[in-house]
Order: structure tokens, then sequence, then C-alpha cells
């Protein structure tokens, strides 16, 4: 990890947090091993994974999809990467298995 | 300004008076506490000041020390001066908040009048309460006559509020010996007192303005670092302190350093000894001396951080040093948790003193003059002869 910490003389005393709202940037889906990845195609559009999702993880977005089937969507499910902690309850939930779990790459 | 320091008529005060006088004189703000012998007058004299109008602060009647150090903290943080006093099962009872309350870095100030604990139940004195609480990284003094301690609780204030140090301080001393034991004590102003110790706030005291979070998980590449400001805060404070001191001997007329070597001209062996007893040994020095033995007094007053350079200067040419501790750290190497320590220092600073330790006085055991010259016998016997076991001192066989 090339991430510089701060160093004792650089942070708060007490372990205060004097900058408020700095939560929004603490992504908590770094230490996933495993992360979720959706078929578009299979996807049937049921929600299910958005809804299981303990970290809010999967988004529902605006975005038209049409399957190699011809099947048009006006929405997809993706996954946040930056909060899924990659605990695979989404792929085991879908009814299609449109979810794969696939190791996380560490570059 | 003044020119000369005015010295007052001293009024007659039990020690838990004089702490209690002194937390009025600094005008604090708040106080939480829960009623504990040989603590029970300190709050009992400060409710007084309270309901009489002498002293406008918020007096909040907990259900334990638990919640009296809770509320303490938590009127610290939001930027009030807070004060609350303990002793025995109610410091062990605060323990969690201890480490709390330092971990905040909280500039609280506590008095300790410091008894034995259960079981078997004892309301007497020793000071194991207080030496079960020396790692929770707040800022020690032990006190040797009442007047020390109205005294040292003003200048704790300074220290604990001090931006450089920002850490809660208790101030110890014997319970009941001293206590309730009724000395002449020259009790100053408020105006002059709270010119030498204004009110510095909590810097990130709460404020909806200035929104801050106090007190979140801290997860592991973070706490280390926070731990270690406390370490580095710790460090600073012996020479704070001193300053402290001379600066309230300018004001005030009184000054006491952080440690002190009474009797040390010439000794040959010295006694590490605190608060009341070192009071006694001071007035049993002299007989000491009388019957040849070359004794010296060295007395702890601040206690943490450990003014080591101190330490090491009074002992670096004395044969012997005896530690009296008056609790127990029961199976450790020497069972006197002072003289553990020394020992520790003695190879950390390579003193070639013979070092011995005494454990005396548990539950407040009568140590009465003769015991005094008895232990000073000790230290000067150990000038040729190693005591490798821990004395306990007066116990039956
Ligand atoms: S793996 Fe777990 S955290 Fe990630 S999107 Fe699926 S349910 Fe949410
Ligand atoms: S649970 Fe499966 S099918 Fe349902 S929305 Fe999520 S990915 Fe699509």
């Amino acid at each position: 990890m090339s991430v510089r910490l701060p160093g004792w003389k650089e942070m708060a005393i007490g372990g205060i947090i004097v900058n408020p709202g700095n939560s929004l940037e603490y992504k908590t889906g770094d230490w996933k091993v495993l992360m979720p990845v959706i078929d578009q195609d299979k996807c049937i559009r049921c929600r299910i994974c958005w809804y299981v999702c303990p970290d809010n993880a999967i988004k529902e977005l605006d975005k038209p999809h049409t399957t190699k089937a011809k099947r048009v969507y006006k929405i997809s499910y993706d996954v946040d990467y930056d909060y899924c902690k990659g605990c695979g309850m989404c792929a085991q939930e879908c009814p299609v298995k449109a979810i794969d779990m696939v190791p996380v790459e560490v570059s | 300004m003044q020119a000369q320091v005015q010295y007052k008529r001293p009024i007659p005060l039990s020690t838990n008076y004089a702490v209690a006088h002194a937390a009025k004189d600094l005008d604090v703000d708040v106080i939480a506490a829960y009623p504990i012998t040989p603590q029970t007058t300190v709050v009992e004299k400060l409710s007084e000041f309270v309901a009489n109008g002498e002293l406008d602060a918020e007096f909040i009647h907990v259900e334990s020390e638990h919640s009296a150090l809770s509320a303490t903290l938590a009127a610290s943080l939001a930027g009030a001066r807070a004060f609350t006093a303990t002793a025995s099962q109610g410091l062990a009872f605060m323990h969690e908040m201890l480490h709390v309350a330092s971990g905040l870095r909280a500039p609280i100030v506590m008095s300790v009048a410091m008894r034995a604990l259960s079981a078997p139940i004892s309301i007497w004195n020793d000071q194991t309460d207080l030496f079960n609480a020396r790692d929770a990284g707040w800022i020690i003094y032990f006190v040797h006559t009442a007047q020390e301690a109205y005294d040292t609780i003003i200048q704790a204030y300074r220290l604990a509020e001090d931006r450089d140090v920002l850490l809660p301080v208790m101030v110890g001393y014997d319970g009941y010996v001293m206590s309730h034991t009724t000395e002449p004590v020259v009790v100053e102003d408020r105006e002059s007192v709270l010119k030498f110790a204004p009110k510095r706030p909590y810097p990130y005291r709460l404020d909806p303005d200035h929104p801050v979070t106090i007190g979140p998980i801290v997860p592991p590449e973070y706490y280390y670092e926070i731990k270690y400001q406390q370490v580095k805060a710790m460090e600073g404070v012996p020479e704070k302190a001193e300053e402290i001191d001379r600066e309230f001997g300018k004001t005030f007329g009184r000054s006491y350093g952080i440690m002190e070597c009474y009797m040390c001209d010439g000794a040959e062996a010295l006694i590490v000894a605190n608060a009341s007893y070192a009071a006694t040994m001071k007035s049993v020095l002299p007989d000491a001396w009388k019957q040849g033995l070359k004794v010296g007094l060295l007395r702890l007053r601040l206690y943490r951080p450990f003014p080591v350079k101190h330490f090491v200067n009074y002992t670096s040419n004395v044969k012997s040093v005896l530690v009296i501790d008056r609790a127990i750290s029961y199976g450790a190497p020497y069972q006197g948790p002072l003289a553990n320590e020394i020992a520790g220092l003695k190879v950390r600073e390579d003193l070639g003193f013979n070092l011995t330790s005494v454990v005396a006085g548990i539950g407040q055991r009568a140590m009465e003059n003769e015991d005094f010259l008895a232990i000073a016998r000790l230290a000067w016997e150990a000038r040729t002869r190693k005591y490798p076991e821990t004395i306990f001192y007066g116990v039956r066989e």
C-alpha cells in the first residue's frame, strides 16, 4: 500500500474528528477478497440484491440495457465497489444466479 | 502590580477542606461527585459552598463514581472547569472512565484521599487505590500537607489546561491521617488564584457552531499514534510542572519543586516516601542523624510522570535507597509497587545503590516515630547488605 498515513504530530488529539462529515471520505469496501459482478444479460431486474445488501452497495441506475435476446430494460443494477465489502449476500440471493463472486485483483 | 508577596493568616483546615477551598477559589463550574470515605467531607464542603452561593457551580449528585467521573468528563469536554474527588472503591469503580478521560485529554482535576481496597473491607488508609490507577494516563501528585494540597490543586489546573499538556491530574493524600487532620492553611483570594490559573477550557469543546466528533472508534492504523501523543504530552510535564511551581512560589510565597530531597547533604542512604509518611519521616530524621544514621528523605511529589532526572541526580552518589510502599503488588519481583519501579530505573540508569523494598502501614496499621526510626536504621544498614526480598514491616508472625 502506498497511501501515506498521518504521523502522530499531524493528528488531532484523542482521536477527535475535527472536520465534520469526513466519514464521506471513508470508503468501507477496501478489504473485500471477493467482489460481485452482475451479468446484465442474465439479470431480471427483480431488485432482490438491492434489497438484501447490508452495505447499500447495490446501485439502481437509470441506465437502459438491451439483452442479446433483445429484451429492453430501463434500469440496471450495479455495484458500488467503494462500499461493497464482498459478503456475497447478493450473489446468494439472486434468483437467476446473475451475480458471480470473483477474486479481487490486488495491484 | 504588587511589589511584594502578601502573606496571609492561616486558617485551620483538614486536607479535605483545603482541597474544597482550592476548588472553590478556582471557581470550578461543575462538580460531579459521590461521597466515599474518607473523601466525603471534600464534596460535603463543596456542596455547602454551592448552597451558600459562595461558589457558582453545578453540583451534580450522581449514583456512583463511574457516573461521577463520566459527568465530570462530559462537563470538561463541554468547556467547563470540572472537578471531582474520590477514594478507594470509588477510584476503582472509576477505572474505566480514568482511561477515557486521559484518552480524550480532558483537563480534569481530581483529589484522591487514599484508602485501602476490599476485601476484607477496610475504610482506613493505604495507597493501594492510587497505585492501582497509576497506568491510566493521569498526571499524579502526592502531597504531604494540607497547605500543599490546596496549592497543588491550583497548580494542577494550570498544568492540566496547558495546551501542550491537556491531561487529567490526580492529587493524592493519605486518608484520615491527612484527610481528617486539621492544619493551619493559608487560603488565597479567588481573584489572585484565577489570575494565576485562568480558565482555559478544552479546545475541542462541544459547540454546535463548530461540530466535532469526540470519542469515535479508531482503527489500528490510527490508534497507536494517538496513544503516542499521550506519551509525548507526559514527557513535557516535569519541566512544565516545575515552571508552574516556581511561578506559584513567586506569586504566593510557597513552592515545593517536583521532588524534594530533605536532609540529603552528606546522607549516605535515602528513603523514598510520599504523602504523610514523608511528613513523619521529616520529623524523625533529626533524631536519626543524632543516632549516627546519615539518612535523607527523597519525597515524591510529582509521581506521574516520574521525575527521572531528579531521581538520578539525588541517588547517584548514595549507597542505599529504601523505598517505603503503602500498597502491595502481589507476586511482583519487589512487592512494593514503587520499589519495583525504582528497581527498573536503577537498571536503566546503572545506579549503584542497594535497593530495599519495605511495605508498611497496610490498612493504616499504626506507624509510630520509633517505626520510622527503625526504617531509617534499615536504610542505613542496607549500605553494606542487600535485602533481596520485600520486607513486610510490622506484620505479625
Ligand atoms: S457482496 Fe455483499 S456488500 Fe457487496 S454488493 Fe453484494 S451484498 Fe452488498
Ligand atoms: S438479484 Fe439478481 S436478478 Fe435480481 S436485480 Fe439483483 S442481479 Fe438482477
